[in-house]
């Protein structure tokens, strides 16, 4: 049996007077790649959130590598890629090999330097990610795709066993979605890590992801992604909130 | 110049605060600015002067007192500015910069009473407003010095903690740095580099020596280490031009550094235009 990297058992989550989550019982093991989708406030940041630890839940238990979230302490095996949008500052003046490098920081730990072969370090996590040649640019000049890239690698570069992303294709172009996704795939198929995602892009993601999560306040739904495919029109209603009808893509639509 | 500087020990102490201030005051500047911080800077220099107004008052009113240098009341009170700023922005988490205004008010309202209620300390008051070249005891000297050494070990130990909480400040909280003691531990070295820079910059002017070489710097860096070790040479260039012109023009060096920052960045954004020219017409 697969290893648990993340359980979530009975978790609530009130903010003032709003329930934001209930009921919440979730299971993730290595090796998968879940997506976590829902409409609008259904809560899909907050349970990241809670994974972090950056919320505490009102009642229920989060365990991490089997260690209840409070005890765990080797953050640097979690990697994290915010939402682009509402996080770092476009008109730092940091390279990209500068930002990189930062992800070492939990690892190396508080009063020490950076090891001697951080340069090294810093090459390998920017080639998993095919921007190795951008090494040496601003941080700000590129695109938004190319800056996801980079904050996986930077996530990348401390050896995580899993990666968690909150919405990372946000301000992404269409065109380098189904790419960007490739490339996690890859991360996931090949160096083993497991990769949790929130995301909007239900469509882009649905090739590449092994398990689906549906979220709005509780899970209604948590699976292969082909067994998605047995949820009901009920359940999908009270998931989604309003009438869903189901479309298959069997065909590339030709423009 | 050089031999004015062997000869006169006021000299010796304003020249070398100066160039010590030239360089802590743009090197934390660098992440007051990238943090967007700079108006902090400001309010916490008048709450050094309420501080030092304090001090004032407090020296002429009571004999025992007359030796207490005022830039320790000036450190008490722009490092509980500090705390006090943290606590408001937390208050009013949807209005953060709120807390700058209060803070800045309250300070500059605590020194008009001390200044009103005392009697005639006018000429010192000016020099810790403007700065001063002549008025930088040993004393005040050895504060300087104390304060660089606090920075030089806090940004040693944190370098890399502070880029990350500067650059991400939620990624450093989700990679399970201590965030918040961090950066009030950041806060309290700002206040004590205000407190510290006063004496030679002046109050009114010393949050311009933590942003303008940074605000050059940044149109020129390609890189973070760029950028720092640019607004660095920026900062000595104008303390060391601004004192040096303050001495032979007798006239506060807080204006001179201030003018010389101000060329100093028309330069750089003059540089950075014809850059970009250059390479359209390439």
């Amino acid at each position: 049996m697969a290893k648990q990297l993340i359980n979530l058992h009975n978790v609530f989550y009130q903010y003032e007077q709003t329930v934001a989550l209930r009921d919440i019982n979730l299971i993730i093991e290595e090796g998968d790649f879940l997506a976590i989708i829902g409409p609008n406030g259904s809560g899909k940041s907050t349970l990241l959130k809670i994974i972090l630890g950056l919320l505490k839940p009102t009642q229920g238990d989060v365990s991490l590598f089997e260690k209840p979230v409070g005890q765990f302490k080797e953050k640097e095996l979690i990697g994290y890629v915010s939402q682009k949008s509402n996080s770092f500052n476009t008109g730092f003046p940091a390279t990209v090999a500068e930002v990189v490098r930062s992800g070492l920081v939990k690892k190396v730990g508080l009063f020490h330097r950076y090891p001697k072969n951080v340069n090294n370090q810093v090459k390998q996590a920017l080639k998993s990610v095919g921007m190795e040649k951008f090494a040496g640019k601003n941080i700000g000049d590129l695109s938004g795709g190319q800056q996801q890239r980079v904050f996986i690698a930077r996530a990348l570069i401390s050896d995580p066993k899993i990666l968690i992303l909150d919405e990372p294709t946000v301000g992404v172009d269409s065109k380098n979605v189904r790419s960007f996704y490739n490339m996690l795939a890859h991360l996931n198929r090949e160096h083993n890590i497991t990769i949790v995602l929130v995301t909007h892009d239900v469509d882009a993601v649905s090739i590449s992801i092994s398990h689906v999560a549906c979220l709005n306040q509780t899970i209604h739904f948590h699976g292969f992604k082909n067994e998605m495919d047995s949820m009901s029109d009920k359940q999908l209603e009270a998931w989604y909130g309003h009438s869903v009808r189901k479309v298959d893509h069997h065909s590339e639509v030709q423009s | 110049m050089i031999d004015a500087i062997l000869n006169y020990q006021f000299l010796q102490n304003a020249f070398a605060s100066g160039l010590i201030i030239g360089v802590i005051a743009p090197l934390l500047g660098v992440f007051v600015v990238v943090r967007r911080l700079s108006l902090i800077a400001d309010a916490l220099s008048h709450v050094t002067l309420a501080g030092i107004a304090g001090s004032l008052y407090l020296s002429q009113s009571f004999g025992a007192l007359a030796l207490l240098n005022p830039l320790y009341l000036g450190i008490v009170a722009s490092v509980t500015g500090s705390l006090f700023i943290e606590r408001l922005r937390r208050l009013y988490k949807h209005y953060e910069e709120l807390a700058i205004p209060i803070i800045m008010s309250a300070g500059l309202g605590i020194s008009a009473i001390f200044i009103s209620v005392s009697e005639g300390f006018s000429s010192d008051l000016i020099s810790y407003l403007f700065g001063s070249v002549s008025a930088v005891s040993r004393q005040d000297l050895w504060i300087v010095v104390s304060i660089a050494i606090i920075v030089i070990l806090f940004l040693g130990l944190f370098f890399k903690e502070f880029f990350v909480l500067s650059f991400d400040e939620e990624y450093a909280k989700a990679s399970g740095l201590p965030a918040k003691w961090i950066h009030i531990l950041f806060m309290i070295v700002t206040a004590l580099v205000i407190a510290g820079s006063m004496r030679i910059v002046g109050i009114l002017l010393v949050s311009s020596l933590m942003t303008l070489p940074v605000a050059a710097a940044m149109r020129i860096a390609k890189s973070f280490k760029q950028a720092i070790i640019y607004s660095v040479v920026f900062g000595e260039l104008a303390v060391l031009v601004g004192l040096v012109s303050a001495f032979y023009l007798d006239i506060a060096p807080g204006g001179t550094i201030v003018v010389t920052s101000i060329i100093i960045l028309l330069l750089t954004l003059l540089a950075k235009k014809i850059r970009i020219k250059g390479v359209q017409i390439q």
